[in-house]
């Protein structure tokens, strides 16, 4: 190998420092959520305690944690599971023209741009408008599939667009039924790439604030109930339920991250005695 | 195939839409909301000198984040695309900068508190540097702390596509410059940056776009101190002025798609897949 060269190491450096940036201010709220009895939002540490954690477990003044991270999880799976199926036959679709398709991928590209405060507002305005009943399930979950699809769509596209064709036409020629090429040919080709779009799915409505805030109606979910908490409380049980959620969000992600090793590695496995059979 | 797609989007994307432009011309009491036509909105709207200071503050935000990101999000993509030699430690790093991406944005904003309050650790480094004789109060609900924040949250979106481009840039086309006889800027200059320029160019919507958008951020990591339009339209939601936030969010729409027209102008975004 050739000898780095000194920009190399600058630029290491410059990494460094932008991983630092990233990261930085989330490690600080967790250490500063052991924070003493007495503490407070800020440094220095007075003692070293568990006390915050256990005051969130603890009936709160304001506010229902609990309730809303509940809520938080099952939208979560609503939206992921949406994503992923209407993202996959939606990228089945755009493989080939058809009326609208030029439209439909504008649109895609419009719920990506919009600000999301638009979506917010028009989607709790069409609810209550027309009679329909304000809630996180129904409007909360149709808002943050405005935010989800495009991601989910993007994702497929990609995929679609690096799809190598002649598997599908094998399947065809050796007698298999549009939809058994799907089911045997096309989704255990893409399945890692579903693992991302999943993940997406649900992250991004996890964590979604915007689009649920004028949707949710009188149940919070919990970005609404951790900004609620802001405007009034001022103390490190904020950080211990940030510190709480960002570890959830790590193990949902750690947990996607290993499936999608794993199902690349079996791929791999299972195609590595290609050709040996002639 | 299609429909679900096409449902979710004519009921959640182009109704609200449509429905937001009619509020807009809609009239208002202090408890109720009436159906009209009357411009008076908007009227107001392009009638009040907060409107433009508001939307000079959005594109000032915009702007100065979209160049922090640019520069920020290129020297990141450039380092793991051309500097780091392994696929494995390329996916690993890449990984390293996205994860913070699918965790709370929220949090990530709380977070900057014990960093920039008034006896926060700048400070207090500032001080014990002797940069400082007192705390310095602008860190923190200001400005700077919006534009920190907006650095900080969505510098992944110019990372992300620029290092995409960029890994499918065909390497023989740098050593052809180098053999050429090329020096490491040029190759930068002349050949790395046009090749990047899609990459470039969607990152560059996402930022804006997200900037444009952004109430939350202006309002905590501000203190409420500063506005942009989205901040001016929670402000009338908040009240349960509906016809004139929906005029404001009209507007801002607009402006949010015409710039994103210009910018889709050097961009083929599904020929970049």
């Amino acid at each position: 190998m050739e000898p780095r060269p000194r920009s190399f190491y600058v630029l290491s450096a410059f990494f460094a420092l932008f991983v630092l940036f990233l990261y930085g201010p989330t490690l600080t709220i967790a250490i500063l959520s052991f924070q003493g009895e007495g503490g407070g939002l800020t440094f220095p540490m007075r003692g070293v305690s568990m006390y915050w954690f256990y005051d969130l477990f603890e009936q709160q003044a304001v506010g229902d944690i609990w309730g809303s991270f509940r809520r938080s999880i099952v939208l979560g799976l609503m939206v992921m599971i949406t994503t992923v199926v209407v993202s996959v036959m939606g990228g089945l679709a755009f493989r080939k023209k058809f009326v609208g398709s030029g439209i439909l991928f504008y649109l895609i590209i419009t719920a990506l741009v919009i600000p999301s405060i638009l979506v917010s507002l028009g989607v709790g305005l069409l609810f209550s408008q027309s009679g329909l009943n304000v809630h996180w399930s129904t409007s909360g979950f149709g808002a943050q599939l405005t935010w989800t699809l495009p991601f989910g769509l993007l994702i497929m596209f990609a995929v679609f667009n690096r799809f190598d064709k002649s598997y599908e036409e094998a399947a065809r020629d050796l007698g298999a039924s549009p939809w058994q090429t799907i089911r045997y040919v096309v989704l255990p080709i893409i399945a890692p790439s579903l693992i991302g779009v999943a993940l997406f799915g649900f992250t991004l409505s996890y964590d979604e604030f915007a689009r649920t805030l004028l949707t949710a109606g009188s149940y919070n979910t919990l970005p609404l109930e951790i900004y609620g908490m802001t405007t009034n409380v001022t103390s490190p049980v904020l950080y211990a339920l940030g510190t709480l959620t960002t570890l959830f969000s790590l193990l949902i992600i750690g947990v996607f991250l290993a499936l999608a090793l794993l199902s690349n590695r079996r791929k791999a496995r299972a195609g590595s005695d290609a050709g040996k059979a002639v | 195939m299609v429909s679900p797609l096409a449902a979710v989007l004519l009921l959640f994307l182009v109704m609200p839409i449509i429905l937001i432009v009619i509020v807009s011309f809609w009239r208002a009491t202090e408890f109720s909301i009436i159906p009209a036509f009357e411009f008076e909105n908007y009227e107001f709207l392009f009638g009040s000198s907060v409107t433009y200071k508001v939307f000079y503050n959005t594109f000032k935000y915009a702007l100065i984040t979209w160049a922090f990101t640019l520069v920020m999000g290129f020297t990141v993509a450039y380092y793991l695309a051309f500097h780091i030699r392994s696929l494995t430690w390329q996916v690993a790093l890449f990984l390293l900068c996205t994860i913070p991406f699918w965790t709370s944005n929220i949090i990530r904003m709380i977070s900057w508190i014990p960093f920039l309050g008034r006896n926060g650790i700048a400070n207090s480094a500032l001080m014990s540097w002797g940069v400082i004789d007192e705390p310095v109060e602008w860190l923190l609900f200001s400005d700077f702390a919006v534009i920190l924040a907006f650095v900080h949250l969505y510098t992944l979106f110019m990372v992300v596509p620029i290092f995409n481009t960029m890994m499918r840039i065909d390497k023989s086309l740098i050593e052809a410059a180098r053999d050429a006889g090329a020096n490491g800027a040029q190759i930068l200059w002349n050949v790395i940056i046009p090749l990047t320029k899609p990459g470039i160019m969607i990152g560059t919507i996402f930022v804006v776009t997200l900037v444009m958008g952004d109430f939350i951020t202006v309002r905590f990591m501000s203190g409420s101190q500063s506005a942009n339009v989205g901040r001016l339209i929670s402000n009338d939601i908040a009240l349960l002025q509906y016809p004139s936030a929906s005029a404001t969010a009209i507007v801002l729409l607009a402006t949010v798609l015409i710039t994103i027209g210009i910018l889709l102008r050097f961009v083929d975004i599904r020929k970049e897949l």
